[in-house]
């Protein structure tokens, strides 16, 4: 009824080109976008922030890495969170190191350095498929992880292996505050997410994705195989850096790679199976889901079970439900909830007469 | 040189240990094509639920016919629940599912049998013996006739069978398997169970040796790396690729781990196995796809 495009006419190339064709889309988007920079800072309050919004919307950029690489390019990885580390601990060098240069572009710099170390885990891609391209990857999983324990130059020789962050600094303002951090975070995940829209519409997008649901076929027509496979792990890598510098600097606060582990890694793969494989929208909804999941897991049965069982009892079982959860939605719709949205969407469009 | 055979021999016994976990995963994906991250999992639940049967003063033949019932009860549920609604999705959609598997089947199991670590003695003494001037562990030899005659069964039954013939038909082509009469569910539930029960032998002898508990499901990480080098559809496969991992691994470990810091043993089996699988994208006897457009 109030979802129809009736009436709105693409009068040009560039209205044709447009992200969202529809306006429905558009507005909604913008009131999307205006209750996250404006609407939540001022109803939440800093536990929310902390706990809950700096690391969904964080999650989320590294759940969009990895669905440019697994969801668009169809090159299955296990070693998300190592790239994540890379990004981590080259921003914390590029920070304490070069102090003159401002925090955006170390975490630049350091989103480059991932990205390199992602091209070169990623040159056996182009002979090894499926899954055991999906084992491959734990190789850059496991041995980045012993890099940043072993070798004492990376975290600066601190014997505990955690290293506190520097505050970020933004024209002399320091960035510590619950809110500026948020604000800090948000206005980095939104840019890289509009730039990753705009990225598999175009011709990188569309190479990638010729990729991954046939390679000979790619290559047959002539897409480089070299260089599509090894573009995919490079952007993949540089926003799974960013959003592991980020993780380290606006979440944790400090730099250490147990952070950054294989349940980490796999954390990630399960928002994007989640929330839909190949779509934007699924890697945020995904990353909400497996955040918030255990969260309310944990709210729902201390508030529900909290005297009656052990503190024991309550982990496990909420290990079972957190199991159980993903298996059912993996059955209820195997495409992701994306395509729950997309299907409703549908829906709307028809009401109230579908015929 | 004799400290030198003794490192290769302890590699090559503990290899064979990672074998034992690698071939649970191969007897499933030979016949689904599904990589079963709950291997692991399956065989810690195999061990504690073993450990509690024999705590609670059950013989141990009896217990061990228990634990082998709690897998076929398993096997059938997991096919019932997880697979059955899944068939035809994409293989990584069925992977998801089977690590949501280990993470229900880890609360499960501790929510079951309680979550402290139990020690598990099966008998056999852990005591080193000399053969000539080398030291063995009687342990590591007694998991390697176990494992050799795992393997050995599992040949048998995979080539002289007629339930051996139709998992392979199964593996080969689904939809032909089916087009001749091959029922593809008992095909399913059988292979999980045979899973199982291998998930026991691993879960025991693991148990024995460091105590069953929590991380023993993170063996499945000890696997991997035997997995993709053999190659994921080949039993001989795991046992070389094992063996490979497992002596490559102690070599590396004493020889070079004390010129870089140590602890390299996490990552050196992956790149091991990735450097074969350069060489072959399959592994060493995994089967070779014929992709055509």
């Amino acid at each position: 009824m109030f979802y129809r495009e009736t009436g709105q006419f693409k009068t040009s190339y560039a209205a044709d080109d447009a992200i969202f064709p529809i306006r429905q889309d558009f507005l909604g988007f913008g009131i999307i976008m205006l209750i996250a920079f404006v609407g939540i800072p001022l109803v939440s309050n800093e536990y929310y922030f902390v706990a809950i919004l700096v690391p969904f919307l964080i999650s989320g950029l590294a759940a969009l890495g990895l669905n440019i690489l697994t969801g668009y390019a169809g090159q299955l990885s296990l070693g998300a969170a190592a790239f994540m580390s890379v990004g981590a601990f080259s921003a914390w060098n590029f920070i304490t190191r070069l102090p003159e240069i401002p925090f955006v572009i170390s975490f630049i710099l350091s989103g480059l350095a991932a990205a390199a170390v992602g091209v070169f885990f990623g040159i056996p891609s182009l002979r090894i498929k499926g899954f055991y391209l999906a084992v491959a990857t734990l190789a850059a999983q496991f041995f980045i992880e012993w890099i940043f324990t072993h070798v004492g130059w990376f975290y600066n020789y601190d014997p505990s292996g955690s290293i506190s962050t520097p505050p970020l600094t933004l024209f002399g303002f320091e960035l510590t505050s619950p809110i500026s951090r948020y604000y800090t975070t948000l206005t980095i995940v939104s840019v890289l997410a509009l730039l990753a829209k705009n990225m598999m519409r175009c011709s990188i997008g569309r190479d990638f994705m010729a990729v991954r649901d046939m390679d000979i076929a790619a290559e047959v027509i002539g897409i480089p195989m070299l260089k599509t496979k090894l573009l995919a792990f490079a952007i993949s890598s540089f926003y799974l850096g960013i959003a592991g510098a980020l993780w380290a600097f606006t979440y944790l606060g400090n730099v250490e790679p147990a952070a950054f582990d294989i349940s980490m890694s796999l954390r990630i793969l399960f928002m994007i199976i989640v929330g839909g494989v190949g779509t934007i929208l699924g890697s945020f909804i995904g990353a909400a889901f497996i955040l918030l999941l255990p969260i309310f897991l944990n709210i729902s049965a201390h508030a529900l079970l909290g005297d009656l069982v052990s503190q024991q009892f309550l982990v496990v079982a909420e290990l079972m439900v957190f199991g159980g959860l993903i298996i059912f939605f993996l059955i209820i719709e195997p495409q992701g909830m994306a395509r729950l949205w997309q299907i409703v969407k549908e829906k709307i469009r028809m009401w109230p007469f579908p015929y | 040189m004799s400290f030198f055979m003794e490192v290769l021999i302890a590699g090559l016994l503990a290899g064979v240990m990672y074998s034992l976990v690698a071939l649970g995963f191969v007897l499933i994906f030979k016949a689904s094509g599904v990589l079963n991250y709950a291997q692991g999992t399956m065989a810690l639940f195999a061990a504690l639920s073993f450990v509690s049967f024999v705590e609670m003063g059950i013989n141990f033949w009896v217990a061990l016919l228990l634990t082998a019932i709690i897998m076929v009860i398993l096997a059938f549920v997991v096919e019932r629940v997880v697979l059955r609604p899944l068939v035809n999705q994409p293989l990584i959609t069925l992977f998801m599912a089977t690590i949501g598997l280990s993470f229900f089947l880890e609360g499960f199991a501790q929510a079951l049998w309680g979550s402290q670590v139990h020690r598990l003695e099966l008998g056999i003494s852990d005591d080193p013996i000399f053969i000539g001037d080398i030291m063995v562990s009687q342990f590591d030899i007694f998991a390697g006739v176990t494992a050799a005659a795992m393997v050995a069964g599992l040949a048998f039954f995979f080539s002289k069978t007629k339930m051996g013939r139709a998992l392979r038909a199964v593996a080969d082509d689904h939809q032909a398997a089916l087009s001749i009469g091959i029922p593809l569910r008992h095909i399913w539930v059988l292979v999980w169970v045979v899973a199982g029960f291998v998930a026991i032998v691993a879960g025991l002898l693991w148990g024995s040796r460091l105590g069953v508990q929590f991380a023993l499901s993170l063996i499945i990480l000890k696997a991997f790396p035997v997995l993709i080098l053999g190659g994921f559809e080949s039993i001989p496969g795991a046992i070389v690729g094992g063996l490979i991992i497992g002596s490559s691994e102690k070599l590396a470990e004493v020889y070079l781990g004390p010129y870089v810091g140590g602890g390299i043993e996490n990552f050196f089996p992956y790149m091991l196995a990735l450097a074969f699988l350069l060489i072959r994208p399959y592994g060493l006897f995994g089967e070779v796809h014929i992709e055509r457009v």
